[in-house]
């Protein structure tokens, strides 16, 4: 065994069972890598040491008493720090909320907590979840394990880096836009976004209810699957959790490709994607055909709208969650003012960073009398094509793929002064929050600079089993194995 | 120049769910503030509204008393704007798509019966409450403010009439009878006093006969029915002195002073907030099906014109009727009818008697410690001779302190009737044999002293003579 910290779940799983290793060591062994790493990732914004210690003597004890808890029983876990933690500092990387201990546990943690996983620290975010690059953060950028001077993506770079460079096992992440797929595919590892409404949203901080999802950030799809079946199922403290019965997501994983209609969307695999990209896409699915695939090219003319209704109506609802950031009962306060409105003005305007500020003045503005109907009306309109494309598509075919990204991961500070460039880092993930299906990116290559390229499964809404299918097939073809220069104990070269 | 009134009042009635409209805590008042709170009620980041079942029930039957449509697919907004006691910085509530539509009230006053219509019934969460401290406990200055979310998230049902109210006596009579449902239903205590119900009007005047509309104002603060019918009447002398000066009526919100007998203005409608409503999307569209309205339909209690009518119909007076149900005495009346009690003698000794004693007490039908039985017992007691109407006063009033039933408090404070016709007798002839005079006198045609001597008799037996059979006694007596 080479370090633990470079184990995938199963693998750790079935160490702990052999006796071979406990939670404690695990959790040692990713501790170390984010002692070597995080001066130059900076993936963590809090690592709770106690809270996880006592987490892994507890597995530990269970384990030894014949209470197995599954698959993540002992894993070390990192949480996104948009995810509330009961006593743990967390702050969604706005300065707004720091210094917050939140005083309940998100449904996500109190599963994983049941699981057995040993939750490490929380990890770092673009600004409430705002952002492609994790570099809108109160607290610093995050840096990608495989070139610190690129990004890691976003907004789940953190996760994404962590879970690459092996400081976790495994992370939550959650997606609004593509915020699990897109750093995902930039650092090289799994990330799914499950159906909306299988995972509990409850104490997850909002940035758009409707589109906001949480699911697993891994270094396989089977550990994608571990993580998700830990997660899912129905919260009474969620009204839009879906109550109906869950398929297995396991059902078809070892079927093959061969048969499965496959969908490639046009209008998200052209122009625009890099050429390392595009070739790293095709040759991939060139693979699926020679497994026996039935490839077809698809179109979905409303994706041409998509991200301008996504960035209207993820705005818009944004202007209203993040309202109750006001000073009055918990995080930033600064100085009372004449009255009670100038107090919270101060505080929002001292509290967000830039990119919150833009998104809940465009929110606000597509809301306001007068606008409603030519934005956020017409934005809903555009939301229900993108459906409809989806629906008929999948008439068409089982699933559908594009690259995850158009492109590898950018340099550090590239986009950060246009944001319309950075917005289109999202285009090809973007469609399914909005019809709200799932959808997973798996690394399939590196491009000439040594950056993991993702592919990205997309399926209907519940139609996990299926993608978890293709998904698998796609990740025992590429048969990625690389590890980023970052990922050792030994110190950096 | 004569002036007609065009009122509509939104009316906020919190319901007495066991939990709050979209989290657990309990709705419970007097608690000590900020002690029935939660993530969810405080609006903690990453906290999600779960709706209440029971209000959703509730409202929609409160729809279906007042014959509204029930929304098939309604929807939950967001009302969007800043208050320090509104904690999530935007209030759920219902837009475009309410739980209910189209209904009406009939309501009745001294000018006779008119229909008001409903345009809809929604329902919303209440806000928290803000207590500003001042030097020396002045409300407004610098002392900072408390908040208190135990409000927080109380389910507030909202009433919206059509403007088809036209003064303000007829106002009073649709919130009264709105409240009367309210109590029928049992889904608030209604106290207008402590703001678990509490009324808007919005005022505008027209020249009677024409069919235009003014420019409306909105009136607050009105916690009672009776602070409601003066403030709309003020306004509406108000409104009709600028008019008459030539001028015009602004578009604004005031404040009704109770003390002061006036309306103050408040904030202007036209700086009014732009609530950038939008559809919750953290709740799903609520679908009520066919067959849940009309089971819903059957299940709603008799409301108060049904009971009216219903008393009415036993030979009980219009006015004693209506008295019956404003009071939320008509379960009584049915039980003491049960228990045998005449129906309009039932509602006599209600409506006069015991809604006295409620008012001297200051509480409710519910806390009364009368039951059916007792008021017909002592009705039974009263017919028979065993009582006089004097002494069964006396009775009530001994029952209602919670003395006991009828028979026993009457025989206790020694109030029950001669009825032994020898005893009685023996008692008129001590009494006429002391008033020789008197008795000629009746004899030539003075009936008058009749009433004296029956008094002599009264004071003779402690009370306990039955009056009228006295005066016949002696009537007979002076005759023979």
């Amino acid at each position: 065994m080479s370090d633990l910290a470079d184990l995938t779940i199963g693998e750790a799983g079935r160490a702990l069972r052999a006796g071979e290793t406990s939670a404690a060591e695990l959790l040692t062994a990713v501790r170390r890598r984010a002692t070597m790493t995080e001066a130059q990732l900076h993936a963590y914004l809090t690592i709770d040491s106690s809270g996880a210690e006592a987490a892994a003597v507890a597995a530990d004890e269970a384990l030894a008493r014949g209470d197995d808890f599954g698959p993540l029983h002992g894993i070390p876990i990192a949480l996104k720090d948009n995810m509330v933690t009961r006593g743990v500092e967390t702050t969604a990387s706005s300065q707004i909320l720091a210094g917050w201990h939140p005083p309940y546990d998100a449904t996500v943690v109190t599963r994983l907590r049941a699981a057995g996983a040993v939750i490490v620290g929380k990890t770092n975010l673009d600004e409430f979840a705002m952002g492609s690059s994790t570099e809108n953060s109160a607290y610093g950028a995050t840096r990608n394990p495989w070139n610190p001077d690129t990004v890691p993506g976003g907004s789940s770079g953190g996760s994404a880096a962590a879970v690459a460079v092996g400081s976790a096992l495994g992370a939550l992440g959650s997606d609004t836009g593509g915020s699990i797929r897109q750093p995902a595919s930039l650092c090289g590892v799994v990330g799914m976004k499950p159906t909306y409404g299988l995972v509990s949203r409850y104490g997850l901080i909002a940035f758009a209810s409707s589109l906001d999802q949480i699911g697993p950030i891994t270094r396989s799809v089977d550990d994608a699957l571990a993580v998700l079946e830990a997660i899912t199922g129905h919260d009474p403290e969620d009204a839009t959790s879906y109550r109906g019965d869950l398929p297995s997501f396991r059902s078809h994983l070892d079927r093959g490709v061969n048969g499965l209609r496959i969908g490639v969307v046009t209008e998200l695999a052209g122009q625009g994607t890099e050429p390392a990209v595009a070739a790293a896409f095709r040759e991939m699915l060139d693979r699926l055909e020679a497994e026996g695939a039935e490839i077809k090219e698809l179109s979905l003319p409303s994706t041409e709208y998509a991200l301008s209704a996504y960035y209207l109506i993820a705005p818009a609802e944004c202007s209203a969650n993040l309202a109750r950031f006001d000073g009055v009962r918990f995080g930033l306060r600064t100085e009372i003012g004449e009255t009670v409105e100038d107090m919270m003005a101060a505080t929002r305007r001292a509290g967000f960073g830039p990119e919150v500020t833009r998104r809940i003045l465009l929110g606000t503005y597509a809301l306001s009398a007068g606008y409603y109907d030519a934005f956020y009306g017409q934005a809903q309109k555009v939301r229900t094509l993108v459906i409809e494309d989806f629906a008929s598509a999948y008439e068409q075919a089982d699933v559908l793929v594009t690259p995850t990204s158009p492109t590898t991961a950018f340099e550090v500070g590239e986009r950060t002064d246009d944001p319309l460039a950075m917005y289109l880092s999202d285009i090809c993930t973007i469609p399914s929050n909005l019809s709200g299906d799932p959808g997973i990116s798996i690394p399939i290559g590196l491009d000439d600079a040594g950056l993991p390229i993702g592919f990205q499964v997309l399926a209907p809404a519940l139609g996990e089993p299926v993608m978890f299918q293709a998904a698998r097939a796609v990740e025992t073809l590429a048969g990625f194995q690389a590890r980023p220069a970052l990922a050792s104990s030994e110190g950096a070269a | 120049m004569s002036w007609e009134a065009v009122i509509g009042i939104e009316t906020h009635v919190e319901l007495r769910t066991d939990s709050k409209m979209f989290c657990g805590c309990p709705v419970d008042f007097g608690s000590e503030p900020n002690t029935n709170v939660c993530p969810v009620c405080l609006g903690l980041p990453g906290a999600l509204p779960v709706p209440n079942e029971k209000a959703i029930e509730w409202t929609m039957r409160f729809g279906l008393a007042l014959d509204c449509e029930i929304t098939r697919e309604s929807l939950f907004h967001r009302k969007n704007y800043f208050y320090a006691d509104l904690p999530k910085n935007y209030q759920i509530s219902q837009f475009d798509l309410p739980l209910c539509v189209g209904g009406h009230l009939d309501v009745i006053t001294d000018a006779g019966e008119r229909r008001i219509g409903i345009t809809r019934v929604h329902l919303e969460e209440d806000t928290g409450k803000s207590t500003h401290l001042g030097e020396g406990g002045r409300i407004g200055s610098s002392g900072g403010a408390l908040i208190d979310f135990n409000r927080s998230g109380i389910p507030l049902m909202e009433v919206v009439s059509e403007p088809d109210i036209r003064a303000p006596e007829e106002a009073r009579a649709y919130a009264h009878e709105l409240r009367s449902i309210v109590l029928a239903l049992g889904v608030s205590d209604a106290r207008l006093e402590e703001g678990s119900m509490r009324f808007d009007a919005n005022i505008s005047l027209r020249p009677e006969g024409s069919d235009g509309l003014g420019v409306k104002v909105e009136v607050k603060n009105m916690n009672s029915l009776r602070s409601l019918q003066r403030a709309l009447a003020h306004e509406m002398e108000r409104q009709a002195a600028v008019l008459d000066a030539g001028g015009t009526i602004t578009l604004e919100t005031r404040h009704w002073d109770e003390e002061a007998e006036r309306t103050d203005a408040g904030r202007s409608k036209e700086e009014s907030s732009d609530y950038r409503y939008f559809s919750e999307p953290d709740l799903v569209p609520l679908s009520v099906g066919g067959e849940e309205v009309e089971s819903l339909r059957a299940g709603l209690p008799e409301l108060p014109a049904e009971t009216r009518a219903r008393f009415a119909a036993t030979g009980v007076e219009a006015v004693a009727a209506r008295v019956l149900v404003a009071t939320g005495l008509g379960p009584l009346q049915d039980d003491a009818v049960a228990a045998g009690a005449p129906p309009a003698e039932a509602a006599k000794w209600l409506t006069g008697e015991v809604t006295a004693h409620l008012n001297r007490e200051g509480i409710q039908a519910g806390d009364v410690v009368l039951g059916g039985p007792d008021l017909a017992e002592l009705i039974a007691m009263v017919a028979s001779g065993d009582l006089s109407a004097t002494a069964a006063k006396q009775v009530l009033d001994g029952v209602l302190a919670g003395e006991g039933s009828p028979r026993p408090v009457a025989e206790t404070r020694d109030l029950i009737q001669i009825r032994d016709e020898g005893a009685l007798a023996a008692a008129v002839a001590a009494v006429v044999e002391e008033h020789p005079d008197e008795m000629a006198r009746i004899a030539a045609g003075d009936v008058k002293l009749v009433g004296f001597l029956v008094g002599r008799v009264m004071q003779a037996t402690g009370g306990k003579a039955d009056p009228r059979r006295v005066s016949e006694l002696i009537q007979e007596q002076a005759a023979g």
